[in-house]
């Protein structure tokens, strides 16, 4: 009754060709906008800013990343975790390199910086395909680790080989560093993923992202239609590198503050951000938001259900973990391959049809 | 009406009960994962300290103690929830057995003036207390552990290293560098060669390390190692007849479920410890009959009286002193962080101290002061016996290099300090 495109008429091309065409759609566009922006810094305290809300907007922009290259580009990619950490010791050196420069643009470069890295990479994904390339884009993955653990300039020659983020501010106001405020670190990664996700929708609503989705429906017929298969994939290793960049360098710079490469970046992060697209939804920019919440929220849920609020064992919460976790995974994937997107997709054809399905 | 009534009761003397809060004592603990052979033992001990304090005395000077458990998987991102979860409950100590973790908690927990106290890891420069005001790693951190190795191999080869070759077998991360720098400044110094050897996490896989080892024959090798890799290591070190006793590990590196097994092979197998061995103590009786037969002991309950256990509780222990020492300064049995901090700052732990505990000669005397939040650093070397499946402590506490290891910290911690704009001092 509400959700309908009846009764909202376009004048004009710009209104006709906008992310929401449903009124209702875009009014719970801006209401989030507002509470996001407006309501949320002004409630939110340490433990949900470094627990749940930092990870899930770092691991959201990660995960638009990869699903430019697998969802939109089909180009499976398990190097995520290899080019995070090209974001994070890019912004590190950039940061102890030039420490008068605003730690913004240091994170906007670490993003070109990994983009650049990212089309190295991509360049045997013109000769090969499916698992073979994820098979070379798992060589990336090994390989950045073992760089950035084995030449000490990268981590400026600390005896520990860790790099940890010195103090920078923006406007007066500290984002990185020990003494930070939770709504400043909160806002600072709000306004990138924002970014991020207005740039990637309206990329993959336009020629690239046609072109993308034309080289992943089938190759061979793109070609044949005049798809040129180096520039488009190519752009989405660069434009998806460019994404997991940034969440790399806000994952090391805003959220943990020192990083250990081995750890923090290793294969399991490759899987994590490529479970988050798989089960948020291949090829939707929303199924990005709602695979890193659900991945993300799922573990601490479980956590104080489990261990705060009935007293169970720690060890036992934390297998029923990964049991609950493995086990809804295998769930979704056989009930519903196409995500938490997919659901919403359903959910709001239907809605179109309330309260008079035929 | 009836039951109306007693519960209006019941409310009334719980709301009219002391409001004295618990002292709460955080367990980032890791039961699960790659490392949990090694945390388990160490977090039932830390648990089990705390429990007996609570059932036998009440907790410390009367105030209950509240040890609140979180599982980190010896992750950081883990270990930083587990942080910001626990710390709005009046954390008063942070020891979160993990070197990564503790490099992520020393600016957090700084900012927020809690104490962490990394017990023989973490930051080894943090024992200069001028800078690193809120953290500790008394009694003694990875460089006298470094130097400890060497002066026993010193003095095993008549005083003379030089010409003689050393392998490092080292956790690739930030737990298995921290010996590196110290290891090469005593090299120069005695005149042995070093020779790397990292290995990746979590260490399964060590093959081509021990071919290394058994390719250069190194005289002798140090190891740093945690968790699944040092069992994988001493097996694959009796694998290429490699001689037990040339083999050193860390304190780290030398608990039973790292020996046992590769069985008989790994007889006389060496490993260092700040802390004596055994469950030969008065306390382990008042600890069999308060905890363990009562049904209160933290885990499965069966690893009392391992070298993890010992050492979780002596963790434990230097914490409910450091405690006690706080209340005494500060007057009042109801203790903050920060009060924690004066009390872990102001600690003595001499023989009297712990004869009257019930752990006679369990550690050694050290005393922690502003300067010096490492106390003495020293440390002993245990050898393990596979027939009578124990660690027999071979030597005394080794006095460490401080001349060189001085020089390191001060260089090391002034690095920190001027990156982060920190006075140096102690007012």
């Amino acid at each position: 009754m509400i959700y309908r495109e009846a009764g909202d008429f376009s004048s004009t091309y710009v209104q006709d060709s906008q992310t929401f065409p449903i009124k209702f759609d875009r009014y719970r566009y801006y209401l989030v906008l507002a509470v996001a922006f407006l309501v949320v810094p002004f409630v939110i305290n340490d433990y949900w800013a470094n627990a749940i809300l930092l990870p899930f907007l770092i691991y959201a922009i990660a995960a638009i990343g990869l699903n430019i290259l697998t969802g939109y580009c089909g180009q499976v990619s398990l190097g995520t975790g290899g080019f995070m950490a090209v974001g994070a010791y890019a912004c590190y050196k950039l940061m102890t390199a030039f420490p008068d420069v605003n730690i913004f643009f240091h994170v906007i470069l670490s993003g070109l910086i990994t983009a650049g890295v990212g089309v190295l990479f991509g360049l045997p994904s013109l000769r090969i395909k499916g698992f073979y390339l994820a098979v070379a884009t798992l060589a990336a993955q090994f390989f950045l680790v073992w760089l950035f653990n084995r030449v000490p300039w990268f981590y400026n020659y600390s005896a520990s080989g860790q790099i940890s983020a010195p103090e920078r501010t923006l406007f007066g106001v500290e984002v990185t560093g020990p003494n930070t405020e939770a709504w400043a670190t909160y806002l600072f990664c709000l306004v990138f993923l924002t970014g991020s996700a207005i740039i990637a929708r309206n990329l993959t609503r336009g020629t690239l992202g046609r072109t993308w989705m034309a080289i992943r429906d089938m190759d061979i017929a793109a070609e044949i239609i005049g798809v040129n298969p180096l520039r488009a994939k190519l752009t989405a290793f660069a434009i998806s590198s460019f994404f997991v960049g940034i969440s790399g360098a806000l994952f090391f710079a805003v959220y943990l503050g020192a990083v250990e490469v081995g750890e923090a970046f290793g294969i399991q992060k490759s899987f994590l951000v490529l479970f988050m697209v798989i089960i948020g939804g291949l090829g939707s920019i929303f199924g990005s938001f709602a695979g890193a919440a659900f991945l993300v929220l799922l573990p601490v849920v479980l956590k104080v259900v489990g261990a705060d609020m009935f007293g169970w064992p720690t060890d036992i919460v934390a297998h029923l973990q990964l049991l609950i976790v493995g086990g809804l995974i295998i769930t979704f994937l056989i009930l519903e391959p196409h995500g938490l997107a997919q659901l919403w997709r359903v959910a709001k054809e239907k809605l179109r049809l309330w309260p008079f399905p035929h | 009406m009836k039951l109306r009534l007693t519960t209006l009761a019941l409310g009334a003397v719980m709301a009219a009960g002391p409001v004295m809060a618990d002292l709460v004592f955080p367990s980032l603990s890791y039961r699960t994962g790659a490392y949990a052979a090694n945390g388990i033992p160490f977090a039932d001990g830390y648990e089990d300290y705390f429990t007996l304090l609570n059932e036998r005395d009440g907790g410390i000077g009367g105030v209950p103690v509240k040890v609140i458990e979180c599982e980190t998987g010896y992750n950081t991102e883990k270990g930083v929830e587990c942080y910001e979860a626990t710390k709005g409950e009046g954390a008063l100590v942070y020891q979160p057995l993990s070197t990564g973790i503790t490099y992520q908690l020393i600016p957090k927990a700084t900012a927020d003036g809690i104490p962490v106290h990394s017990m023989g890891y973490g930051r080894t420069s943090a024992k200069n207390g001028e800078v690193f005001r809120n953290i500790f790693n008394y009694p003694a951190n990875y460089w006298d552990g470094a130097s400890v190795a060497i002066k026993h191999l010193l003095e095993q080869n008549g005083g003379d290293l030089s010409g003689k070759k050393i392998a490092l077998v080292y956790h690739n991360s930030a737990y298995g560098k921290e010996p590196i720098r110290t290891l090469e400044e005593l090299g120069k110094k005695h005149g042995y060669e070093l020779m790397l050897l990292p290995v990746d996490h979590p260490g399964q896989e060590q093959k081509s390390q021990w071919l290394q080892v058994r390719r250069e024959r190194p005289d002798n090798v140090i190891m740093w190692g945690w968790g699944v890799m040092n069992s994988v290591a001493i097996q694959e070190a009796v694998n290429i007849r490699f001689p037990m006793e040339n083999f050193i590990g860390i304190w780290w590196s030398g608990s039973e479920n790292d020996v046992l097994p590769a069985g008989a092979g790994a007889d006389g197998y060496k490993a260092l410890t700040f802390h004596n061995l055994g469950d030969d103590y008065p306390l382990y009786d008042d600890l069999k009959q308060y905890v363990v037969d009562a049904g209160k002991a933290a885990g499965a309950g069966d690893q009392l009286g391992t070298a993890l256990y010992n050492r979780g509780l002596y963790a434990a222990m230097l914490a409910a002193e450091a405690a006690k020492t706080a209340q005494e300064i500060h007057g009042t049995k109801d203790i903050t962080p920060a009060m924690m901090r004066d009390g872990m700052e102001a600690l003595v732990i001499d023989e009297a101290k712990m004869e009257a505990l019930g752990l006679p000669n369990f550690g050694p005397e050290f005393s922690v002061s502003c300067e010096n939040h490492g106390g003495d650093g020293r440390g002993a070397v245990a050898q393990w016996d596979a027939e009578a499946g124990q660690w027999n402590m071979i030597t005394d506490y080794i006095d460490t290099d401080q001349e060189v290891i001085g020089a390191l910290i001060e260089e090391d911690s002034s690095a920190y300090a001027s990156e982060n704009n920190i006075t140096p001092g102690c007012d």
